[in-house]
């Protein structure tokens, strides 16, 4: 059939259809994703009209890498199941490690508590109530023995999900290995080290974004030389997701965040080809299945657009984007607690379906507490489940050609080109922050969800439609106040059996080095060795670079 | 009439700030004064913040499981300062086990995930009397 | 509780419910403001005003930290916009200034405009005159400056501060109407981004045309960077030359006199018509002559004594 001919018989079954929603009107007058997309009654190829397959998808292993940056990707081997955890002292989530590699776990992926992401030691004012709560407590290179004792990072890779002080935690691991003696070639993992996001999603920020960006670049340029096959950076957008963003935003915002780093590093003297092929990224899976699908797929061609057109990139893999996904701990309801089994599933679904690399699928008790292992365990069992038994794992890219999934990729794409656009105009993803931009974005879009909640248009199951008159509690875990205790006196015991004269001269040598502007991974790999704290490191490069404030933006 | 002056506070190193702002711009498109003390409060800062801006209520949000700490601090010390009356109330990720103990401490209302718009509003009114 | 007294004794608390009261308009707080107008005049006020995203919260933060340095109680009180549709407003102006929440030589008060756009309300004026009595040595009052409608805040401060920022290009053509007349000191804040001396120089042009021969003050324009903390020594240096220059040349006094005798001014008009409400037929009086004027049967002058007569007021 001619497309004018298609054409002409769409509008006419439009027509029909539409004539006929007098008797049988629709459920709804409009249909949009969750993140505002208008989604038609029905797509057809004449929602496609420029659509060229090897422009647009190409093959997997190839540009544009729509359809995947691997040639075999599932069938090669499945995604790194790779569970987030971390709780209480370096012992217990050490035990929970071992259980989970136990229980088929392909990789580790730490969880810090928030000392440890803002830089400062268990013992700080603000620290109070909080150590161990939410990950596990890091406060010198003596907890991080404990942390992988008796774990070969030769044989695992590890995540390690934190931002400003990275650096310190990198040296810390880097330091581990070489105590295993792993040395650092062979040493593989990623650190989430993406600063940017930390000033509109996060806020585990400690010092200002360009401050920031330099130190980021800092550990870019030691591991390209000393640690080939570590990822120095995740550029992530889970963060800004749950911070309350559209699905567009936290693709576009994402990519910005990327071409603010790729920048920075060809500043620095980088070649784009030796950097870029360990750049990787990190998405957040929300509800809005097909629209989940297209981002995956729109980030995938757009950033190797970025990467050829923009940055002049050579090697293919600098234009890979490779990602880890966690599905969406916003979607996760405290109201009936066993449902958010079925989202974390359909969750996942879109993930695996969109191409990750690695995924973390959320525990259903994850609204109010951090996992039991009864609760974790059923959590990496669904996705042992999506891999082995449902066969979604068996061809490539399976909703490709999709008239729907093409048209939201399509349009998802365009969402970021025009966001990323009005960064640019800004003057990039720096002065965009700097000028409230990202934040005001998505306190709006963040308000406009809530409201459509609170309206009842979009609805979440068992909180408000189909609301349970009673609920049966379930267990939760619960991190005993102890491990405050504890971890303040190992902190005490710490700089009772060290050295603290040489400590004190690295800390010395951190500032100077700050100062200086030269590339800090050295003197603060030393400063780890000699077993000084956390805090103690963050507030050397404080003392030259200023702490950030959040300016709180409505 | 009088305007209802309510704090809005973030206690600890936790920068989770979603919900204490969505409250905050709820609250002022219902016509509150919102005092906003932005992020990584200690209980004294939020409560000599209260006694300053001599506020009708405190709120305060918390997702990094200090709620235990920081509500029984912030609790006493307003105790303390002569300003025990002012109501107190919160949200965050508080497990439901948690609640009735904070209540009896003297928290006024504490919300869980979930917990719709107007219901919080209407029981912000409700505490502040 | 007698907030007056309490407050004048040095109660943070006593003092932030007497604001509250006069925020509310209460005639309690009425009753306590007489009882410490004895007590104020001594303090400083500074008012710092500029556009939105001029960092003045930050500097305001870091002004405080010198002043404390030098030994100063300052209180401080930021103002921010009311919604104009839900009449609600978010005060976010503490945030910058919340590591001072615990010094107990600092009290920070947030206000919302309730209506008075840009300018200050009454009961603005009146916290001020309560942190005075308390004791406060400074007081520093920050308003959002959109172009008109600020110049209220130089009814209340000694000194005030215009702050602007690099990159406001045709703003600072825009604003120079209203704000070069209100500034004793120009302050370019962000001073380490780009264009920085742009913005100072077209302020040193705009102010070299003006005359100054009445107050025999030229305004200086400073830079600062609050974010990191440089440039406010000579800025708190500036503000205590103006206040010193306003001492010595008496202007100081004439300024408070006028400001007294403004408010005095005010209140009467205010009573005359609180009593033209009140008074037995009064309202109903009012608003027969407005009919008759309307109408054209009598003038505004025969009105008024009409009126005055039937309040029983000697004109």
């Amino acid at each position: 059939m001619k497309r004018d001919q298609l054409k002409q018989k769409s509008a006419a079954w439009e027509s029909e259809t539409e004539a006929g929603l007098k008797k049988r009107p629709e459920r709804k007058e409009e249909f949009q994703s969750l993140s505002g997309l208008d989604i038609k009654r029905l797509y057809t190829p004449t929602d496609l009209p420029d659509f060229d397959y090897e422009k647009n998808l190409g093959f997997p292993g190839e540009y544009p890498f729509t359809r995947g940056v691997q040639s075999t990707m599932y069938r090669g081997r499945f995604w790194t199941m790779r569970q987030f955890s971390g709780f209480g002292s370096a012992e217990e989530t050490n035990q929970r490690y071992k259980y989970l590699l136990a229980n088929g776990q392909t990789g580790l992926s730490v969880a810090f508590h928030f000392p440890t992401l803002k830089g400062v030691n268990s013992d700080h004012q603000l620290a109070r109530g909080e150590v161990g709560k939410c990950g596990v407590a890091i406060d010198s290179l003596r907890d991080m023995e404990i942390l992988f004792d008796g774990i070969p990072l030769d044989k695992v890779t590890t995540s390690m999900t934190v931002n400003h002080p990275a650096p310190a935690l990198l040296a810390m691991y880097l330091t581990v290995a070489e105590k295993q003696g792993v040395s650092w070639d062979k040493v593989g993992g990623t650190i989430q080290n993406d600063p940017l996001k930390e000033f509109f999603a996060q806020k585990s920020y400690i010092w200002p974004p360009r401050e920031s960006v330099k130190l980021l670049v800092d550990t870019m340029e030691f591991c390209a030389k000393n640690v080939p096959q570590w990822h120095p950076v995740s550029i992530s957008g889970y963060h800004i997701r749950e911070a309350g963003s559209t699905a567009q935003q936290e693709l576009a915002f994402t990519l910005a965040d990327g071409i603010a780093y790729v920048e920075a590093a060809i500043e620095r003297g980088m070649d784009v080809d030796s950097f870029a092929p360990h750049l990787s990224f990190f998405f957040d899976a929300h509800m809005d299945f097909f629209e989940e699908i297209a981002k995956f797929r729109a980030a995938r061609r757009l950033w190797a657009k970025i990467m050829k057109e923009r940055f002049g990139a050579k090697n293919p893999k600098s234009m890979w984007l490779r990602f880890h996904t966690q599905t969406a701990g916003c979607s996760l309801t405290a109201q009936q607690p066993l449902n958010n089994i079925v989202r974390t599933g359909y969750e996942a679904l879109s993930a695996v379906l969109g191409g990750t690399q690695s995924l973390h699928t959320n525990s259903f008790d994850e609204a109010e507490a951090l996992p039991t292992e009864e609760a974790v365990t059923v959590a990496l069992r669904t996705q042992q489940i999506l891999a082995n038994e449902t066969g979604v794992a068996n061809t490539i890219d399976p909703l490709a050609g999709s008239y729907h999934v093409e048209a939201l990729t399509d349009a998802m794409e365009q969402a970021a080109v025009e966001y990323i656009q009005k960064i640019d105009d800004l003057g990039g993803m720096v002065a965009a922050v700097d000028a409230g931009y990202p934040q005001s974005e998505i306190m709006r879009a963040s308000m406009e969800y809530q409201k459509s909640v609170e309206t009842g248009e979009e609805v979440i199951v068992g909180v408000n439609k189909y609301i349970a008159e009673k609920e049966s509690p379930i267990p939760l875990l619960k991190v005993d106040d102890e491990v405050e205790r504890r971890q303040i006196e190992r902190i005490e015991d710490t700089k009772l059996n060290r050295d603290n004269a040489k400590v004190d001269a690295c800390l010395d040598r951190i500032r100077d080095t700050a100062r200086s502007g030269d590339n800090l991974m050295e003197p603060i790999l030393e400063a780890v060795r000699e077993y000084a704290l956390l805090g103690e490191i963050c507030q050397s490069i404080v003392a030259v670079y200023g702490a950030y404030e959040d300016p709180a933006v409505f | 009439m009088k305007k209802y002056r309510v704090l809005i506070a973030k206690p600890g190193l936790d920068g989770h700030d979603r919900g204490a702002k969505v409250i905050a711009k709820f609250l002022q498109e219902s016509g509150f004064e919102v005092v906003y003390t932005g992020l990584h409060q200690t209980p004294e800062q939020i409560v000599t913040s209260a006694l300053q801006e001599a506020v009708d209520a405190v709120g305060i949000s918390v997702l990094s499981g200090s709620h235990n700490y920081v509500f029984t601090e912030v609790v006493e010390l307003m105790k303390a300062k002569g300003i025990g009356e002012i109501p107190v109330f919160g949200g965050g990720t508080i497990p439901e086990d948690d609640i009735p103990p904070l209540m009896e401490k003297g928290v006024k209302a504490l919300f869980r995930p979930g917990t719709p718009l107007d219901e919080i509003l209407a029981k912000i009114k409700e505490i502040i009397g | 509780m007698d907030y007056a007294q309490e407050a004048l004794n040095g109660s943070v608390l006593a003092g932030a419910r007497l604001i509250r009261l006069l925020e509310e308009g209460d005639p309690a707080g009425i009753e306590g403001l007489k009882k410490i107008y004895p007590h104020a005049g001594q303090a400083f006020m500074i008012g710092i005003t500029g556009p939105p995203g001029a960092g003045k919260s930050t500097l305001v933060d870091r002004i405080i930290t010198e002043f404390r340095g030098r030994g100063k109680k300052v209180g401080v009180i930021a103002i921010d916009p009311s919604s104009p549709f839900s009449g609600g407003a978010i005060l976010g102006d503490r945030v910058r200034m919340q590591r001072h929440a615990t010094d107990e030589g600092v009290f920070v008060r947030s206000m919302a405009t309730r209506g008075h756009l840009g300018g200050l309300s009454r009961a603005t004026f009146q916290a001020a005159l309560v942190l005075d009595a308390m004791g406060y040595d400074i007081v520093l009052v920050e308003t959002v400056g959109v172009g008109q409608d600020e110049v209220e805040i130089v009814d209340l401060a000694h000194t005030t501060a215009v702050v602007s920022l690099p990159g406001m290009g045709d703003d600072i053509q825009a604003m120079k109407a209203g704000i070069l007349e209100i500034g004793d000191i120009f302050i370019v804040n962000k001073a380490d981004r780009v264009g920085s001396d742009d913005v100072v120089r077209q302020l040193q042009v705009m102010l070299e045309m003006r005359d100054y021969s009445a107050t025999n003050w030229t305004p200086p324009v400073l830079k600062t960077i609050a974010s990191k903390s440089e440039g406010i020594i000579e800025l708190v240096d500036a503000f205590l030359e103006h206040r010193d220059h306003l001492v010595s040349t008496g202007i100081l006094d004439t300024r408070v006199e006028e400001r007294e005798l403004h408010f005095f001014k005010e209140l009467v008009k205010e009573m005359a018509y609180e009593k033209i409400n009140t008074a037995a037929g009064g309202a109903k009086k009012y608003a027969m002559l407005t009919e008759a004027l309307k109408k054209r049967e009598t003038d505004p002058y025969s009105a008024a004594e009409t009126l005055m007569e039937h309040l029983k007021v000697d004109m």
